[in-house]
């Protein structure tokens, strides 16, 4: 008996020294402040603690399903072209359809032609139907729309990690939200200048060049007037920056090609530099070889033709081809500022968001609230724990001495085991241990108060120990198992702070398990072994 | 020490007086959620905005209220004090017309930059400086090199001397005085003195400070909606199965009735004192009904055991008896998760006030449950076969423990 009691207390000193080792690791020294220090290195604060922002993103990925099919558009007006079919229209008829072609106006004589081309070359992504009259309908495929999608999803998120790494936010979370909603959760602790962080989050920095077809008008309506009340299907209006053409006069309207000569995913390089002529600021930027030659040819084949430069659908600047352009260009004028010019070629580097994005939600916790925070769950925690160990003392006497050891082993190993995994300590977090401390000495009671109900009944202090944690198992068991369930569901429906709450709660209680049956038996089992048999015992 | 020496309360005698009880309190909540508050829904289902500002001295709310009116954000409320009025907190939520899915944080600036126009004093000639209360650290350290007080030019030293001494203007405020400076005079000793001199001749004190800022637009309101009912319900029916499992579903089904009336009676508290549900106060419901289950299964249990042992006692006797063999343990239990959260609601500040009150109103409702609802409905069941001439006994089934 005494070997056995033996072997369990020095478990038990194990436990305790790995797990003080999980909150501490090795502290400079032990005065409170380095205690603190290795605390706060070791256990990690949730964004409502160490303050910072909560963003989640909604891409646009419509957008990115749009931009493949003007690409597919392009690809069958120029494969009608080559195969001799005039006189049909190529087209995207429904805005709210962006994987919805239609080619209307079809010469009847045409038509088997035209249906055998989008056989042979469109039918592995579209679907492919007949239309009312002369007219086919391409509709792109689910799983195809679903690929371009998730790509645009994918391809969002990693932008984004390397915009934020570049602002120097230590420990970013940027990852998928909702599964199928194309959303993207953005944790950034500690950040507090948050006007430029979502400058530079939400920037498209989508820059492209564009071939200019009217324009300039000052107004959209005139813009619309001079073209004849209707945009052809292979353009677009845009406005400018204020100073981007030549008289600097603001805000005016273009008739731009709708496909762009070269776009988003063609930057090779961005740099902030100054012009050599006037000094102001610009960015100078460099198209990949592949683009600088498509580049290249078209300004040679459309010298004198007038080109425009378009950020985020705004045109920066116009201007008359002079000569072959290879791969090269700069963004300057309408009063940029040097900061501009830097975030400018900062986001032109990482690269452009595959879709405009939306901010569906944002917290912002400001370090201030945070700090406080943490202190007014230290002293609940401490107040509540202070009560319920003196509560136990009084109430129970010796036994309390061993359910309060159980607490504070309990504690221990709760804190210990957030330092080991990793796992973020949030508000509601706090409050799981405070709530912890309050369900975790419920076990004791259970088990004391069945061991008193036996020593009334009259039986002898180990028969009464042994029979109350006998009776209590199952009891503990079963209140572990529901709480634990509901805690469960917490995790798998909550966020942040929420999950936070579920995963210091289930960790407390199974740790609870661990103290109140094993612990407290091994304590109570220590006394009695020195004590004479039959000698009552303190409870 | 002991709280009830071997009581002998007639517990299914008072169950007309519980049954009033419980009417009483969930028929007050019911209407006041039809007919009076309604569910008063945080800003994480609501959508909305919500920005929490602190002021150095005591906020005058005709000031704010007038500065808010002068941004056109009519619809704007202002709740004041929030907390204790000695926090000097104000609450300014917009409601989510205001708060557009493309623009989602228009109202934060449009308070934000209101309230240091019109409501700080001295913001018209202070427009050129700093201010110190709201200045984020990466803003101040750039104003720092580019005022250079101590003259140090372009080094690298330049750049770690100033950014420390930002982190330290930060630190003071924040984490040591809430995000408030008192006075510019009172960062002597914090910043060195040519830096405090800078800050003398070219920063000023608004006198307030942002704290924190919740942004919701509909869409995510909603979504959180739908997966808050859904929680709670899977929360509710893993509770029965388990229960099924554990014992018979009749009992069950007793517990799970006794913790939907706590839901009922816990979300009508907060619909009658007109508090807000936020996502925390669903946490403290969902970790409710898994804790209102605990009492339910001691007295559950204690009936079990007694059923195998006395077959011949009549089940109201014998439900009455394993209440009072298992009472101190109930109220002991209780009372100290009771006296934790108390602790919470007391000291655990604002954030957590609406999750720290449901679990005090749900610990006190949960205790009382299991007593007064749970197992009275056992008998009543039984009651109910009787009369319907089926066996009598109600199941002790399944082999309970040694």
């Amino acid at each position: 008996m005494k070997t056995n009691i033996k072997t369990r207390l020095i478990t038990i000193i194990a436990v305790l020294v790995v797990f003080v080792f999980g909150i501490f690791r090795v502290p400079h020294g032990v005065s409170g402040e380095a205690l603190k220090q290795a605390i706060l290195q070791n256990i990690h604060l949730g964004l409502d603690l160490k303050g910072g922002m909560h963003l989640i993103l909604q891409v646009k990925v419509d957008e990115a399903v749009s931009a493949e099919t003007d690409t597919e558009v392009a690809g069958i007006q120029s494969d009608l072209q080559q195969n001799g079919i005039t006189g049909a229209t190529v087209s995207k008829p429904d805005a709210n359809r962006p994987d919805f072609i239609q080619i209307s106006g079809v010469p009847a004589a045409h038509n088997d032609d035209v249906r055998s081309l989008l056989e042979s070359r469109y039918s592995n992504r579209f679907d492919i139907g007949p239309g009312v009259g002369n007219s086919w309908t391409l509709t792109m495929k689910p799983s195809v729309e679903n690929d371009a999608k998730q790509r645009a999803l994918d391809q969002a998120i990693e932008v984004i990690q390397t915009r934020t790494n570049t602002l120097g936010v230590s420990e970013p979370i940027i990852e998928p939200y909702q599964l199928g909603s194309y959303q993207i959760l953005v944790e950034l602790p500690g950040v507090d200048d948050l006007n430029r962080v979502k400058d530079v989050i939400q920037s498209t920095a989508r820059l492209e060049a564009h071939e200019v077809l009217g324009g300039p008008w000052p107004d959209k309506q005139t813009a619309m007037q001079s073209i004849g009340g209707y945009i052809p299907p292979d353009a677009e209006l845009l406005p400018s920056t204020p100073g981007a053409s030549a008289d600097g006069s603001a805000g005016e309207w273009y008739e731009l090609r709708k496909i762009p000569i070269w776009g988003g995913t063609d930057i090779r390089d961005a740099q902030p530099g100054h012009n050599p002529n006037t000094g102001e600021p610009e960015v100078d930027f460099y198209l990949t070889n592949a683009a600088g030659d498509k580049f290249g040819q078209w300004t040679g084949a459309n010298i004198g033709k007038d080109m425009a430069i378009v950020l985020d659908n705004r045109v920066q600047e116009v201007a008359v081809i002079k000569g072959q352009i290879h791969d090269q260009g700069n963004i300057s004028g309408g009063g940029i500022s040097e900061q501009r010019v830097k975030d400018l070629s900062m986001l032109l580097r990482t690269g452009a968001l595959p879709a405009s994005i939306d901010f569906l939600q944002e917290t912002t916790v400001g370090p201030s609230l945070g700090a406080d925070s943490i202190r007014q769950g230290v002293v609940a925690a401490i107040v509540g724990m202070v009560t319920v160990m003196v509560f136990m003392l009084i109430y129970y006497r010796g036994a309390g001495i061993n359910a309060d050891l159980a607490l504070i082993l309990n504690l221990v190993i709760l804190l210990g085991f957030l330092g080991f995994s990793g796992a973020t300590l949030t508000l509601p977090g706090i409050a799981g241990v405070i709530l912890t401390i309050g369900m975790g000495v419920d076990s004791n009671v259970l088990i004391f108060e069945r061991i008193r109900e036996e020593l009334r009944a009259g039986k002898s202090p180990s028969a009464s120990v042994d029979q109350g944690f006998a009776h209590a198992f199952t009891t503990i068991v079963d209140t572990h198992v529901t709480t634990i369930v509901s805690a469960a569901i917490l995790f798998i429906f909550g966020t942040g702070p929420v999950k936070g709450f579920a995963v210091t709660l289930t960790f407390g209680l199974l740790a609870n398990f661990f103290t109140s049956v094993f612990v407290s038996r091994v304590i109570f089992d220590a006394s009695l072994s020195r004590k004479l048999h039959g000698e009552p015992i303190s409870i | 020490m002991e709280l009830f020496h071997d009581p002998k309360i007639d517990w299914l005698g008072k169950k007309w007086y519980f049954l009033g009880f419980s009417l009483i309190f969930s028929v007050a909540g019911l209407l006041s959620i039809f007919f009076w508050h309604h569910l008063p829904l945080d800003v994480d289902f609501r959508g909305g905005t919500v920005v929490r500002v602190k002021f150095a001295s005591a906020p005058d709310a005709n000031r704010i209220r007038s500065a808010i009116d002068k941004a056109g954000l009519r619809d704007a409320r202002i709740q004041q004090p929030y907390g204790p009025a000695a926090n000097n907190e104000v609450l300014v939520t917009l409601s989510r017309s205001a708060t557009s899915e493309s623009a989602i944080d228009q109202g934060r600036a449009a308070i934000v930059s209101t309230l240091s126009q019109n409501y700080a004093a001295g913001a018209q000639q202070n427009q050129s400086k700093i201010d110190l209360d709201n200045i984020a650290s990466g803003a101040l350290t750039s104003w720092l090199e580019q005022n250079d007080p101590e003259h140090l030019g372009n080094s690298s030293d330049a750049e770690t001397r100033y950014t420390d001494q930002a982190a330290a203007v930060l630190r003071y405020r924040d984490t040591e005085h809430s995000g408030i400076i008192e006075s510019i005079d009172s960062l002597r000793g914090v910043v060195d003195p040519a830096v405090l001199t800078a800050f003398e001749q070219n920063a000023w004190l608004s006198g307030f400070s942002v704290r924190s800022v919740e942004i919701v637009g509909a869409q995510v309101g909603k979504v959180l909606q739908h997966q808050a009912e859904l929680a709670t319900l899977y929360s509710l029916a893993g509770m029965l199965v388990y229960l099924w499992f554990r014992f018979e579903l009749i009992y069950g089904v007793a517990a799970v009735v006794a913790c939907f009336h706590d839901t009922i009676i816990t979300v009508g508290a907060f619909s009658l004192s007109n508090q807000e549900i936020s996502l925390t106060v669903i946490a403290a419901i969902l970790t409710l009904i898994g804790y209102s289950m605990n009492d339910t299964i001691v007295v559950f249990d204690r009936i079990r055991e007694n059923l195998r042992l006395s077959r011949r006692e009549p089940l109201a006797d014998l439900v009455n008896r394993s209440i009072n063999q298992t009472l101190s343990r109930t109220v002991l239990t209780s009372g100290l998760t009771f006296l934790t959260v108390l602790s919470l609601f007391l000291f655990g500040g604002e954030v957590l006030r609406g999750f720290s009150f449901a679990l005090v109103v749900g610990i006190l409702i949960g205790t009382y449950s299991s007593i007064a609802v749970a197992a009275p409905m056992l008998v009543a069941y039984q009651d109910w076969r009787a009369r319907r001439g089926k066996a009598a006994s109600l199941p002790a089934a399944k082999k309970a423990r040694v």
